[in-house]
């Protein structure tokens, strides 16, 4: 048994084997794949075109708002209006809930399984083809009169606006939606049946966990979506009267439906990013991740109690003040669970043979990030705060470090952390790390600003405002600029590494989780014999060879 | 040590025996267990799905009572009922073709999804005639909200009792159906209408729609699934995607057993 696993560890020969990148060539190979693996690099490239896309439209509204009123790009508001929902809708719909379950599950998850799938090929290449669609309704939306909604679509606006794009865009959220919930009834299938031999549930590795939370969420709260914009565009189209009253009906239940997904779907874009945080923290600390069950389970608790708290967004709509106290009381308990990752990664790094490598350095800023994000959400669960703050620039700032401080940060680490595996070659480490710094300044000043502009009253989705607040705002343009530059950066320093980096091998980081144990790339089948689990992240069997540059097993 | 896998029964040698196993299970059965956990996932994801409505009957029903006492007298409760009758029967027959395919039963199982399909349409086809007599009559949603008589009047439904409606609704509007009675049906419904009346068959066509739909997609797995046991591809060892369709039918109809009390038979 001894030599089992330093042959599968390092077994540089491989390179030139089959693997999944060269299993088969042709487009036709990758459009009609069933590989999880080049699904996951489908997904990543979409993904990221997406957030180039909403992006563009994010650096275009932080240049209008250098100045009050039209401003240097002379944009018009009503322009302004369909840009600021244009990205949020792209970046919620289009990119931060699909990106890490599809690119970064759909590549992992199977292999972390010891798997040689997830449990149904065709239905994950449906996912994303569903999700290419969404994408066609949604560049149709912008083409065919756009939508000035915000990416809420809240009623009764959204029924009476004469902006053409709304139904586009809610048929676009439609689809999108099964994708989400395909993804996420395959993944649960797959942890469920796929498990490799001694893969119990407490072997599997944190980011599965957060996986599997994220894959609840998506199967139970994503359909609530699904019927509430379904309803949206028959009420545009049709004029039922359910939520436009007008006719009698109720826009306040629109925004419970709405948010019976849209507060779980928070959940839906952090909890990979905690996965994901987890991996890193264990495996460059070279220590057993502290509190394991913890983290596993507070995943699980942060997925459930999500599904309570939607009514803390209706404070201000006049729900009832019992409701709102109860809402109030949940939304804070989540604080436990959060609390209690990050105290466990940070025991985890605690006299440590930490690593800073470029994914160290991406923890480091989620950690500051989601830490600045959380703690603003307690001061917006307190009913009393929340009057004052809804819908200023404070809970602009408060979900954009939750979202992209959770979301884009966490995938970056994942990609830096994974990118050997996926594409069999290493980056180069001093760039990563200028990227790495760059995107967390840039986001820091981009919206910490953000905070103080909204303490002060500068409401949300205004075209134009006092000239008290153009100081902050000129910072947070320049913030924004130097994120878009940090991002770019990020991601050329990967693309390069791809293609022109030095090989690398099984395992460059010396992680214990059966990812690492395939070669990288991975081949076809993921694994030419099933490997058997063994604790994801005790390190000590790992030890590091220069021949390689990687960490060989050698168990006993 | 390395060359262990190619002896390893894993390998991909080893998967020629079955033709219907996917490369990446291991056993027939756990291919089996994985499409089962599948569909249940899937179909929790449409009780969900249909939870948004159910749930928006719930609000309006509790907030405008009147509305639902008053607009669920226009429904034709005998024409419901027998479409219970038939869903129920499809139900059986999607449930005795899983059975007829464990033990074998060729024949058999081709006949239970010939009836299963045959009682689908049946569904549909009473449903259209129900639609058709609401649009007939004017009893639409949002402003095409029209009706041309009072609810337990008129035509159509000439077997009803009006007098027994009567009965049956003594609450606070046990003067507006009595007197609709007395009245000349043809009349424009001189009886006070509850305001917003439109949103019951709002409602009404939201989830009954939502479910017809459901029913469509139902005959449409239910013809495939024919195509393939007339090739003769399912037998005791082959019955899946029998009992997965079995399955997701059961909720259809489960939804419309919740349905037609909740929109037919209210007090
Ligand atoms: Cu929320």
């Amino acid at each position: 048994m001894s030599s089992l696993d330093t042959t599968m560890g390092h077994s540089a020969p491989s390179h030139a084997e089959d693997n999944y990148l060269t299993h088969a060539h042709g487009i036709k190979s990758w459009l009609l794949t069933l590989d999880h693996k080049r699904i996951g690099v489908m997904y990543l490239c979409s993904t990221v075109g997406a957030l180039m896309l909403g992006g563009v439209f994010a650096l275009l509204l932080r240049t209008k708002l250098l100045t009050p009123g039209p401003g240097i790009l002379d944009m018009s508001h009503d322009t302004y209006n369909r840009m600021f929902t244009l990205h949020g809708a792209i970046m919620v719909f289009l990119f931060i809930i699909p990106a890490i379950p599809g690119a970064l599950g759909n590549f992992v998850l199977p292999i972390m399984l010891g798997a040689k799938d997830v449990a149904f090929p065709k239905l994950n290449l449906a996912s994303y083809y569903l999700w290419v669609f969404g994408a066609v309704f949604f560049v149709t939306a912008m083409v065919a009169g756009s939508i000035d909604t915000g990416w809420t679509f809240y009623t009764p606006y959204s029924v009476t606006t004469p902006a053409n794009g709304v139904i586009w865009a809610t048929m676009g959220v439609f689809i999108l939606g099964f994708s989400s919930i395909f993804t996420g009834l395959n993944f649960i299938v797959t942890i469920h049946k796929l498990r490799a031999e001694g893969m119990t549930w407490f072997r599997m590795p944190l980011f599965l966990w957060a996986i599997y939370s994220t894959s609840v969420i998506q199967v139970l709260a994503t359909p609530v979506l699904a019927i509430t914009v379904l309803l949206l565009t028959v009420e545009r189209t049709l004029h039922v009267g359910i939520f436009d009253p007008s006719l009698g009906g109720d826009p306040v239940l629109f925004q419970h439906f709405f948010w019976f997904y849209s507060h779980p779907a928070v959940y839906i874009m952090i909890l990979p990013g905690f996965g994901i945080i987890s991996e890193i923290v264990g495996v460059h600390s070279r220590k057993h991740v502290f509190g394991y069950r913890f983290i596993a389970f507070s995943s699980l608790a942060i997925a459930l109690l999500g599904f309570l708290v939607w009514g803390h967004h209706l404070f201000t709509s006049g729900q009832s003040a019992l409701a709102s106290v109860i809402f109030s009381a949940i939304t804070f308990t989540i604080a436990i669970p959060s609390a209690i990752k990050i105290f466990n990664w940070l025991a985890t790094m605690y006299k440590s043979s930490l690593q800073l490598t470029t994914p160290m350095w991406y923890a480091f800023g989620f950690i500051v990030l989601f830490v600045i994000g959380g703690l603003t959400g307690l001061f917006l669960a307190a009913m009393a705060v929340d009057i004052h703050l809804h819908d200023t620039y404070f809970v602009v700032a408060h979900f954009h470090y939750v979202m992209v401080g959770g979301t884009l940060l966490a995938l970056f680490g994942g990609l830096y952390h994974w990118w050997p595996k996926m594409f069999g070659r290493m980056y180069n480490e001093m760039w990563g790390k200028v990227g790495a710094v760059l995107v967390t300044i840039g986001f820091n000043v981009t919206f910490f600003p953000q905070f103080v502009m909204g303490t002060r009253g500068m409401p949300r989705r205004y075209f134009t405002y006092l000239p008290e607040f153009q100081a902050f705002h000129i910072a947070s343009t320049l913030g924004a600029y130097l994120l878009g530059f940090g991002i770019v950066l990020a991601f050329a320093n990967l693309a390069i590494g791809a293609f022109r980096g030095r090989k690398a091998s099984a395992n460059p980081w010396g992680g214990a989780t059966l990812e690492w144990e395939c070669s990288s790339p991975p081949p076809h089948d993921n694994f030419a014999v099933t490997p058997t689990a063994h604790d994801p992240y005790d390190f000590a069997h790992l030890s590091y060879d220069e021949k390689t540059d990687g960490y060989v097993a050698r168990r006993s | 040590m390395s060359t262990a896998a190619a002896h390893n029964h894993h390998g991909e040698e080893g998967h020629g025996h079955d033709p219907h196993l996917a490369h990446h299970f291991d056993s027939p059965q756990q291919q089996f267990d994985s499409g089962k956990l599948g569909i249940w996932l899937f179909l929790i994801q449409e009780v969900l799905f249909f939870s948004g409505l159910f749930c928006a009957y719930a609000v309006y029903r509790a907030n405008h009572p009147e509305i639902f006492e008053f607009a669920h007298r226009y429904l034709d409760v005998t024409l419901g009922a027998v479409n219970t009758a038939v869903l129920i029967c499809s139900s059986l027959t999607a449930a005795w073709s899983v059975r007829a395919a464990q033990l074998g039963q060729r024949k058999l199982m081709i006949g239970c999804i010939v009836v299963t399909i045959a009682c689908a349409f049946g569904f549909l086809g009473i449903k259209y005639v129900e639609y058709a007599h609401k649009f007939h009559d004017g009893l639409l949603w949002g402003e095409k909200f029209n009706p041309k008589y009072a609810p337990g009047g008129h035509g159509e439904e000439a077997g009803h009792s009006p007098t027994a409606d009567a009965e049956g609704h003594s609450g606070q509007h046990a003067t507006a159906p009595g007197a609709t009675i007395t009245q000349e049906a043809a009349g424009e419904a001189k009886v006070t209408t509850p305001r917003n009346t439109s949103i019951f068959f709002s409602i009404y066509f939201a989830m009954t729609g939502l479910h017809g739909l459901h029913v469509i997609a139902g005959i449409i797995v239910y013809v495939w699934l024919l195509w393939r046991a007339l090739k003769g591809e399912f037998g005791p060892k082959q019955y899946a995607a029998i009992d997965f369709a079995a399955l997701y039918w059961h909720l259809v109809d489960l939804v419309w057993i919740y349905l037609f009390p909740l929109l037919y038979l209210i007090r």
